[in-house]
């Protein structure tokens, strides 16, 4: 006798809630990144100079540098806990498509530390000298940055799931995949945050990476799993 | 035989083996000789540039280095795709024996395009769009690299990194597209057009020479490497050992 | 000759570059051969322990 299959968004929405109510358990999950989100952004005029000018020029790039490197920290986590406890090979039995799966854990991971960056990183921009004005399309482009840094970074975490060498391995990979992310990113951000409305351009661009990082990167990641799983 | 024999044949490792071998002499000479004319061509009868004067001769290098880089990527990507896709072991081999030349090259583009740049810009370095663009694809390498060897599973490794190269090279008309649209934002960047249509011909055929003389020297290391690669994954296999065995019982 | 070494005062840089990609070239050459010859002395050894491993068990 069979039981009625939940569909995949359904199961999707299982996976998605269940990480949630994990993390609430282990909430530096959540607040670690953000603590060093702030403090790389500290080093750079702590390194530099804290002469206004050079801060303001600099601004939107400080914030987005500290957002990659915290996000490629937090990108440790998403599938490592999984993997040891053998939640992760439940996944791929369940006999739900396991691209979806894999999209509601990275959702859920960019709920958790893509967020939180959303809504601190205000706080650095005004360090900078930012004038309120420009919070909006500053998170804004946050928002868009972090997303497809997560999707791409999640491809990066499945590869390297399996192997001893961890964290510099997944950076190492990452980065220069992202890097196209953060020349958009930064450079709509820079625009926002001296009031120049061209930053609708690569807004619009970083918005369609999304879509692109969105359709495509699951698959990918899925594949990954399923390789570093055997 | 139709088509999809020679296909098959050709997937099979001591089928493949036997005809990189034979195939190495027929890359190795026409890369020497086409090299050799080629940088005699470009070092010796070449005009020297009207602007650059003897300094535009790296290019006979440059050039050819930054082509392999790319070509190589190229191989070794869709050599990564079709071993994910149909599971064919050569082609793993392929792309394991394609990265490290590519690699070696990029490296080589940088390195003799910041020489080149030092007397013509007056830098070291420029982070131009072409010269981002091939750094970032250096770092795209040594990130596959770096995955292969973090397995020991010859298997998972093929696979992890294959599936790492397909995403990769996704990102590389990305890369060099953001990177164009980012430098021509920021004004006063330097756009290098490198060699041009608008050559002589006694600059453009020694040119052409080491192109492709390059590409076949990518042949003959590539032949070498897979044979190498096709010897260590085929270890237990049967026709090894006969083929092994047979030259051993001979020594 | 003189004329032509010192390649219109690019020198350093021209010879350099040439000096930079002969030894890729030469590394590439020989890091390739050296990789064909260790998988070939170790596909060897594998053989001969076979072989061994077989006669010894032959009655």
């Amino acid at each position: 006798m069979n039981a009625p299959m939940t569909s995949p968004w359904a199961a999707a929405g299982l996976v998605l809630r269940r990480d949630l109510a994990l993390a609430f358990r282990r909430w530096e999950q959540v607040t670690h990144p953000v603590v060093f989100f702030l403090m790389v952004a500290t080093l750079f005029p702590l390194a530099l100079s804290p002469k206004p000018s050079l801060l303001a020029d600099i601004g939107a790039g400080v914030v987005w540098v500290s957002a990659l490197l915290s996000s490629m920290l937090a990108l440790e986590s998403l599938f490592r806990a999984d993997v040891e406890d053998g939640t992760l090979e439940q996944l791929t039995l369940s006999g739900q498509p396991l691209a979806i799966l894999v999209l509601a854990k990275t959702v859920a991971h960019w709920l958790l530390s893509g967020v939180p960056l959303v809504l601190a990183s205000p706080v650095v921009a005004t360090a900078f000298g930012a004038a309120g004005t420009a919070y909006g399309v500053l998170m804004g482009s946050i928002a868009l940055g972090t997303a497809v840094l997560s999707l791409i970074g999640s491809v990066g975490a499945a590869l390297t799931v399996g192997s001893r060498r961890g964290s510099v391995l997944l950076s190492l990979l990452v980065l220069p995949l992202v890097m196209p992310v953060l020349i958009f990113g930064a450079r709509a951000t820079d625009l926002a945050l001296h009031g120049d409305p061209s930053a609708a351009g690569p807004l619009w661009l970083l918005g369609s990476m999304l879509i692109l990082a969105l359709t495509l990167t699951p698959f990918a990641t899925a594949a990954a799993l399923r390789i570093s799983l055997e | 035989m139709g088509t999809w024999t020679w296909f098959h044949k050709l997937a099979s490792p001591p089928h493949f083996y036997r005809i990189a071998g034979k195939m190495i002499p027929w890359y190795a000479i026409p890369a020497v000789v086409l090299i050799v004319c080629g940088v005699y061509g470009g070092i010796v009868l070449a005009p020297a540039d009207y602007q650059q004067g003897d300094a535009f001769r790296i290019v006979y290098v440059h050039a050819p280095a930054a082509w392999l880089s790319l070509l190589c990527y190229t191989v070794m990507a869709t050599a990564a795709a079709v071993g994910l896709v149909w599971r064919i072991k050569l082609a793993h081999a392929l792309a394991a024996a394609t990265a490290p030349i590519g690699a070696s090259f990029a490296l080589l583009c940088l390195a003799t395009g910041s020489i080149w740049g030092r007397p013509m810009w007056g830098t070291w370095w420029t982070w131009d769009a072409r010269l981002t663009s091939q750094l970032i694809l250096l770092f795209l390498y040594l990130g596959y690299q770096a995955l292969r060897s973090a397995y020991d599973d010859i298997t998972k490794a093929d696979r992890a990194s294959a599936v790492l190269a397909v995403v990769g090279v996704v990102n590389v008309p990305i890369i060099h597209f953001s990177v164009t649209w980012w430098n021509s934002l920021h004004q006063g960047a330097t756009v290098i057009r490198a060699g041009g249509p608008a050559m002589p011909p006694s600059m453009l055929i020694p040119l052409i020479l080491c192109f492709f003389g390059f590409t076949f020297l990518y042949a003959a290391l590539a032949c070498v490497r897979v044979q190498a690669e096709v010897l260590r994954r085929e270890r237990n296999a049967h026709w090894l050992q006969d083929a092994m065995g047979a030259r051993g019982a001979k020594e | 000759m003189q004329t032509f070494f010192a390649m219109g005062g690019y020198a350093a840089y021209v010879w350099s570059s040439y000096a930079l990609a002969a030894l890729i070239v030469a590394w590439n050459v020989g890091s390739a051969v050296q990789s064909h010859r260790q998988a070939r002395e170790r596909a060897l050894r594998q053989v001969a322990m076979a072989a061994a491993t077989a006669s010894s068990r032959a009655p």
